[in-house]
């Protein structure tokens, strides 16, 4: 093991809080640090200010706070190819991708660990929310300490090269304790308000940026049983489980989004949070990563989520011949979406993930979910 | 680790002798030069010797002399302000795809108003041709702008064709010659240009400080309004000690000028010599024998700008890609994409050299052999 002063570590730094700590926390232990502004998307906004600009601006002030040197790098173009054509292509089809999985996967741990590589790093370092730990040279994946906060889901694809080569310097820690160590160290971006939603929409209207991108077909919106309740305004716009914005009215219980039907342009809706459409009892997922590398063959019981930020289930794993998974819940689950990730646990260590292909009732693909 | 600067196009170290020329002046004289007592005269005395040295160095008389805040100032007003003296004659602009920001985006400003600009290219040695200035001319032209020596390449234009070209044509001629001043003579009393924009910071003097040469007879109008200093053309108390430590600057280098030019010369070659010796690839972009000796811009086949700058800057080699960076991103370089068309390889893989005072023979070396080093590891 390298001492820490011989050891180079490049942080990706998006000129956000977190990442500012992790450049912080490691430069107090004594590494030779560089700072990495990443470059994905080109956005100016409605002033001509370009945010990324105003983002590298920080990661600047924060570099020279901390006397690093600071770059960046530009990866608009792997970005369009890999993250964000798959992103168009998925709501194509009528599911709802997640971006951030794919972006971890092939651009924050792929392009640009290759990058940091190529300028003599040891390490790659992001300010996430999870903890790698070693086992007998076995690299393993846990929950960040701050289970609120924790970030795994979206980095359920990184396999053992990548994990032996990344640290997480705010794993261990409650992210109130990180806005703490900003105040403490004068940190320019100590104040900073953490960004929400889509690294590419940002605070935009979604409707309005999915719309340029895509064309908007509007139809009929319908119960199960073929009952026109309205007009959906493009299927691409809803997701299962959804309540606002359907506009239906009348007496009851208040409206939800229970399933597409990308063929003939149908939006179904249902009446109740716990429409019984809603529920299902297993799915099936596919392009399955696991984080220790070895994919199991025999089925296992779990933890999951469905989606970020959402309590564990328990579920049983089924590895099915084709490399697929069949995953069967403990208790029903609400609102399962196609094209959301899908990531396994046992206790705190993230196993890995799987893209959610199809919905299961009673052993039989549900159909109308898309 | 020793860290090397070839980044002399960029800016230049201040030369120590320039210090010692403004801190006396920055700690005793502190009048003002417009004001009327011993104070502002005292601050005049200096102002009216620094124009002089600077008249004198290209062969001007002192009242064709305008101290700006730098070369982009000068670029800006010989650029706007003559638009704007001259629009009544006409609307019509020539100048190159190759210029300086400065001098590019002054012109995109004009356009936004109204006017009309002719951007000439340039040829794969990164010459404008002379028959294209006379294609383009009209009789509703009112400038012509062509930088003397570009920034990127260091590519030298044909810049006494076009001024005797211009010589029975109303449009007024201006060089932005930042990167050539000081070691290429020039002497406007031979050279028919109406305007020249230099910079101070670029001749191991202070920054903020530059000129813009007027021939007398040159309407402008000023950009900065205010008081009636620089003879009404540029508004706003003079940075007296700046222009002390600029008029020491030019001194020096008029004095060096032909020990300099060696000098730098022999830092290309060994420069080039050691890539050579340690098998890189490498082409040389722009014509070599029209190329000023301080720079050289190198294109690296295989390779990529950021990930060459990082790296160089983390081996101690400070170089550019000459081109903007915008969120620190590198833009392909638009004097590169004017030379070889846009999408060629060597616009993103193409890195500036520039030579001067902070280099030695052993520096310039080690700096070839860290860059040899690299080209070789990101190759692999």
């Amino acid at each position: 093991m390298k001492e820490p002063k011989d050891t180079r570590v490049v942080v990706g730094m998006s000129g956000g809080v977190d990442s500012s700590v992790a450049a912080l926390m490691l430069k107090q232990q004594g590494y030779d640090v560089v700072g990495i502004f990443m470059k994905n998307w080109d956005d100016t906004d409605e002033n001509g200010v370009c945010t990324a600009t105003e983002d590298y601006e920080d990661v600047i002030r924060v570099c020279n706070q901390l006397d690093i040197p600071y770059y960046a790098v530009n990866f608009e173009k792997q970005y369009w190819d890999k993250v964000f054509t798959y992103f168009l292509e998925e709501y194509k089809k009528g599911r709802t991708p997640n971006p951030d999985v794919m972006c971890n996967k092939e651009i924050k741990f792929k392009a640009f660990l290759d990058h940091a590589m190529s300028l003599g790093a040891d390490y790659l370092a992001t300010g996430h929310y999870a903890q790698v730990r070693e086992n007998d040279g076995v690299y393993e994946m846990l929950r960040g300490v701050d289970h609120n906060k924790d970030q795994t889901y979206f980095l359920n694809q990184l396999s053992q090269d990548v994990l032996e080569k990344v640290m997480f310097p705010l794993g261990h820690l409650e992210k109130k304790e990180v806005r703490r160590m900003a105040e403490e160290n004068d940190l320019a971006t100590a104040k900073k308000k953490d960004s929400t939603g889509i690294c590419f929409i940002g605070e935009r209207n979604f409707k309005d940026f999915l719309s340029e991108y895509l064309p908007a077909q509007p139809g009929n919106m319908e119960t199960l049983d073929g009952e026109v309740k309205g007009k959906h305004d493009g299927l691409m716009y809803y997701t299962l489980g959804q309540r606002q914005g359907l506009g239906i009215g009348g007496a009851g219980d208040p409206w939800f989004v229970v399933g597409k039907n990308v063929e003939d342009n149908i939006l179904y809706v249902g009446q109740g949070f716990h429409h019984d459409a809603l529920y299902s009892d297993g799915l099936i997922a596919s392009e399955a990563g696991w984080t220790k590398g070895e994919a199991p063959t025999e089925p296992f019981k779990a933890t999951a989520k469905f989606r970020y930020r959402q309590q564990d289930s328990g579920v049983t794993v089924e590895p099915l011949e084709d490399g697929r998974l069949k995953v069967t819940f403990d208790e029903p689950e609400r609102a399962i979406t196609p094209g959301q990730a899908v990531v396994f646990y046992d206790g705190d260590v993230c196993l890995g993930g799987a893209t959610i292909d199809t919905v299961l009732k009673e052993e039989e693909a549900v159909t109308y979910v898309g | 680790m020793e860290s090397i600067y070839l980044d002399h196009a960029a800016t230049t170290p201040v030369h120590p002798k320039v210090i010692e020329a403004m801190l006396p002046v920055t700690q005793e004289v502190y009048g003002n030069p417009s004001s009327v007592h011993q104070f502002g005269r005292k601050a005049r005395r200096i102002l009216d010797q620094a124009r002089r040295t600077a008249a004198k160095s290209i062969g001007a008389n002192e009242k064709e002399i305008v101290f700006t805040s730098g070369g982009t100032e000068a670029d800006n007003l010989a650029i706007i302000g003559t638009a704007m003296a001259n629009k009544e004659k006409g609307k019509h602009i020539i100048t190159t795809n190759v210029e300086h920001h400065a001098t590019l985006h002054a012109a995109e400003y004009l356009e936004s108003t109204g006017f009309e600009v002719t951007y000439l290219p340039v040829d794969e040695t990164g010459s404008v041709r002379v028959q294209d200035v006379k294609e383009a001319l009209r009789e509703d032209t009112i400038l012509v702008s062509i930088m003397m020596v570009n920034n990127e390449t260091g590519i030298m234009q044909p810049i006494e064709e076009v001024a005797d070209l211009l010589k029975d044509h109303q449009a007024a001629f201006h060089s932005d010659i930042v990167q050539a001043y000081g070691l290429i003579e020039i002497d406007v009393q031979e050279l028919a240009v109406d305007l020249l924009a230099v910079s101070g910071h670029k001749i191991n003097g202070p920054k903020g400080v530059g000129f813009l040469y007027v021939r007398e007879g040159t309407t402008l109008a000023s950009l900065q309004h205010g008081g009636e200093q620089e003879r009404k053309r540029r508004a706003g108390t003079e940075n007296v000690p700046a222009v002390k430590g600029m008029e020491e600057a030019i001194m020096i280098i008029l004095e060096n000028r032909d020990a300099y030019r060696e000098k730098y010369r022999s830092f290309k070659e060994q420069f080039l010599n050691t890539l050579t010796e340690e098998s890189v690839n490498y082409t040389v972009n722009g014509s070599e024998d029209k190329c000023m000796e301080s720079i050289v811009n190198i294109s690296f086949p295989g390779t990529n700008v950021e990930t060459m700058l990082t790296n160089f800057d983390l081996s101690g080699v400070a170089a550019s890609s000459g081109s903007a960076c915008t969120a620190g991103s590198v833009e392909p370089s638009h004097v590169l994409s004017a030379m070889y068309g846009k999408g060629d390889a060597r616009t993103v893989n193409s890195i500036r050299f520039s030579f001067g005072l902070a280099n030695t023979e052993e520096n310039v070396k080690e700096a070839a052999r860290k860059v040899s080093q690299i080209v070789h590891r990101l190759s692999e």
